[in-house]
């Protein structure tokens, strides 16, 4: 089984919901990411979304294009990035970690040899944000072959027939983004959200569903929480940590994720 | 040659092209696909187009003889397509006329569209007003500060002008933000690309659009020296308006197609907007095209004198006619384009463009060594009015 079927098998015996922040590697600064990573799997994160920083983050919203603008001015790269997973891996073998990020960079690096050394590196899942399934079926193929599973995107607009295409080839968990926008961005209608997952539901089976994009605080996890399988918190992060003093980032991102940990435990 | 038929149905052109984009951009490029697919066979809508290409623009363009030039350089005879003389000034607005009307027939009230040097905003803010239009322009900071009389221009048209402060602050980043308003509002709103690239159908619908250009040529050619060109020359950014004098002469295979990119202070310098000449194949802005990276697959800023060709991609079809050997690529630098500049408005009182100025410059550079009876056909695909304040600062003058 893979570690992040596991993670989601654990968390249903228990009645709870996977909670997932996304950090990009690299970001405040360099030399930052594992003792990042592992304040946040203190704080209660189940689920490790790591940005793969690239120049032009085209689906991003302005915090996290800021992020990986910081993490390339550090010179960060996907072989850095592929680092500090090897480098988390030392200490923690549960914690799931998903790379993020866009096509390019693994290109450049070469599919065939970025899937031998995330794989090395202990890498559970790949979302490649500009790569939508029909663009993508050789590459969700090598993945599989490295025993990574390819997670998905899912949007309010995406069609039953696009859902069937995703439900075929996405593995892990499928990632249902519940604005119609970039992360970061505007609000939430919970309602709203829980139809279009009920209707997801039907067709992806028991392929776990996580909501992401809008997710601010304790509240609003709590009540994505009631619908989804896990909650993504990603730009409200790294937010936090732009406003923290120099030094202090980590253990403010991990107080604000220990806060929306407990709301989405509560009964 | 065997009939040319590309993209295919998920648009692409061989291994470049496609749709690379997140999900929540799938929807509204399978929207814009549909409806686009209907106009293209929709005989009413292309006589719309041509209605308007003809009334508003003043198509068709002339060819025209450079024939002092010509007899200066020695050599083959040079002609020039006169998309300087369209309405606005250059080649675009025959791109943003189609859009809007596409537009038009989604039910769109609203479009967006991201700008370098302005010409394309302003393109897209003229045709705005023309259909009665909301219109919200991307430009990076560093683009409004460079091109004050652009950022005028639209505003008198009425569109409004959002800098974009993030990245380089140029045009990739104006349209990283483009897309973004664009995935925010896509039930109102009408995203209108300038150039040949970006995910299908965008590189596809923007060159039928530019095709005018090649197909008027086909006809005046023949009617001005009793036949086709031996080979064409248009400069490539995206490479809109290559694209649009190149693709009607594909299946003319004795008709030589040459794309001039940019090279600024030289290939050697790494200070260029030479995608094909000088990129790698990779994805970025909803395609696989050829682009300039580095080692690691980071898009890296380009340098042009022309803010035209200053983006680091290029369409689709050109990286496949690279590839193909159908089309050849070569690059000007900016102290070559600049001298065909000047070239042009003393022998010919022509002011063109910096852009059109690099395929003049390798037209003038191979000229001489071809006979008197050869015939190059360059595309001239805007007019220098708005380089004026750049040619003169090189030259220690300030207007």
């Amino acid at each position: 089984m893979s570690r992040i079927a596991a993670v989601f098998q654990r968390l249903a015996g228990q009645k709870r919901k996977a909670l997932i922040p996304f950090v990009t590697a690299g970001d405040p600064a360099a030399g930052d990411a594992v003792a990042l990573m592992h304040a946040l799997v203190r704080a209660g994160a189940d689920v490790i979304e790591l940005g793969v920083p690239f120049s032009d983050p085209m689906a991003d919203g302005p915090v996290i294009q800021r992020a990986s603008e910081r993490a390339l001015r550090a010179g960060v790269s996907l072989d850095d990035v592929l680092g500090c997973v090897a480098g988390f891996r030392k200490r923690d073998g549960e914690t799931a970690v998903v790379l993020m990020g866009y096509a390019n960079p693994i290109e450049a690096m070469g599919a065939e040899a970025f899937a031998r050394g995330a794989q090395a590196a202990g890498v559970d899942g790949v979302l490649v944000v500009d790569y939508p399934p029909e663009e993508s079926a050789e590459f969700a193929a090598l993945m599989r072959r490295h025993g990574i599973d390819m997670i998905f995107l899912l949007a309010p607009t995406s069609t039953e027939a696009r859902i069937d295409q995703v439900a075929r080839i996405a593995s892990g968990y499928v990632y249902y983004v519940s604005l119609t926008g970039v992360t970061g961005a505007g609000h939430l209608d919970v309602a709203d959200v829980g139809a279009k997952l009920a209707a997801i539901r039907a067709r992806t089976g028991r392929l776990p569903l996580g909501v992401g994009f809008g997710i601010r605080d304790g509240e609003s996890a709590r009540a994505i929480g009631r619908v989804a399988d896990a909650v993504v918190i990603g730009s409200r992060i790294i937010q936090e940590m732009e406003q923290s003093p120099q030094g202090a980032a980590a253990e403010r991102a991990a107080a604000l994720l220990r806060g929306i940990r407990e709301a989405l435990d509560r009964p | 040659m065997q009939m040319y038929d590309l993209p295919d149905s998920r648009g692409h052109f061989g291994p470049y092209g496609g749709v690379f984009v997140a999900e929540t951009l799938v929807h509204a490029l399978e929207e814009l696909r549909a409806a686009y697919a209907q106009c293209r066979e929709d005989p009413a809508f292309r006589a719309e187009f041509a209605h308007e290409l003809k009334h508003y623009v003043g198509r068709p363009s002339p060819v025209y003889h450079a024939r002092r030039w010509s007899d200066l350089l020695g050599g083959a005879q040079i002609y020039l397509k006169r998309e300087d003389l369209n309405h606005t000034g250059a080649h675009k607005v025959n791109n943003t006329i189609g859009q809007a009307l596409v537009a038009r027939r989604m039910g769109k009230p609203r479009v967006i569209a991201e700008t370098g040097a302005g010409q394309h905003g302003v393109a897209t803010a003229t045709v705005a007003a023309r259909y009665g239009m909301e219109c919200v322009v991307y430009m990076g900071a560093e683009d409004i500060r460079r091109q004050a009389a652009n950022v005028y221009r639209m505003k008198l048209l009425g569109a409004t002008v959002v800098p974009v402060e993030s990245g380089s602050k140029t045009l990739k980043d104006a349209l990283n933000e483009a897309m973004r308003d664009w995935v925010t509002n896509v039930a109102n709103t009408f995203y209108i690309i300038g150039t040949v690239a970006g995910p299908h159908p965008y590189p596809m619908m923007v060159r039928d659009f530019q095709a005018v250009i090649g197909r008027e040529c086909l006809e005046q050619m023949p009617e001005l020296c009793g036949r086709q060109p031996d080979a064409i020359l248009a400069c490539v950014g995206g490479g809109s308006n290559a694209m649009g004098i190149f693709h009607p002469y594909i299946p003319h295979a004795s008709v030589r197609l040459i794309g001039v990119e940019a090279g600024g202070l030289g290939l050697a310098s790494g200070h260029h907007a030479a995608s094909l000449c000088a990129g790698r194949p990779g994805v970025l802005h909803g395609n696989r095209t050829y682009l300039l990276q580095d080692a690691h697959g980071q898009i890296v800023e380009t340098h042009s004198i022309s803010a035209g060709l200053d983006y680091p991609g290029v369409g689709p079809e050109h990286a496949w006619l690279k590839d193909s050997g159908r089309a050849e690529y070569v690059t000007v630098t900016d102290d070559e384009a600049l001298a065909a500049f000047h070239d042009c408005c003393h022998y010919e009182g022509i002011i063109p463009a910096l852009e059109s100025a690099h395929a003049l410059a390798h037209a003038a550079r191979i000229a001489p060594g071809m006979g008197r009876d050869r015939i190059l056909l360059v595309n001239l695909s805007g007019r220098g009015d708005k380089d004026i304040h750049t040619v003169a600062e090189r030259s220690g003058i300030t207007i």
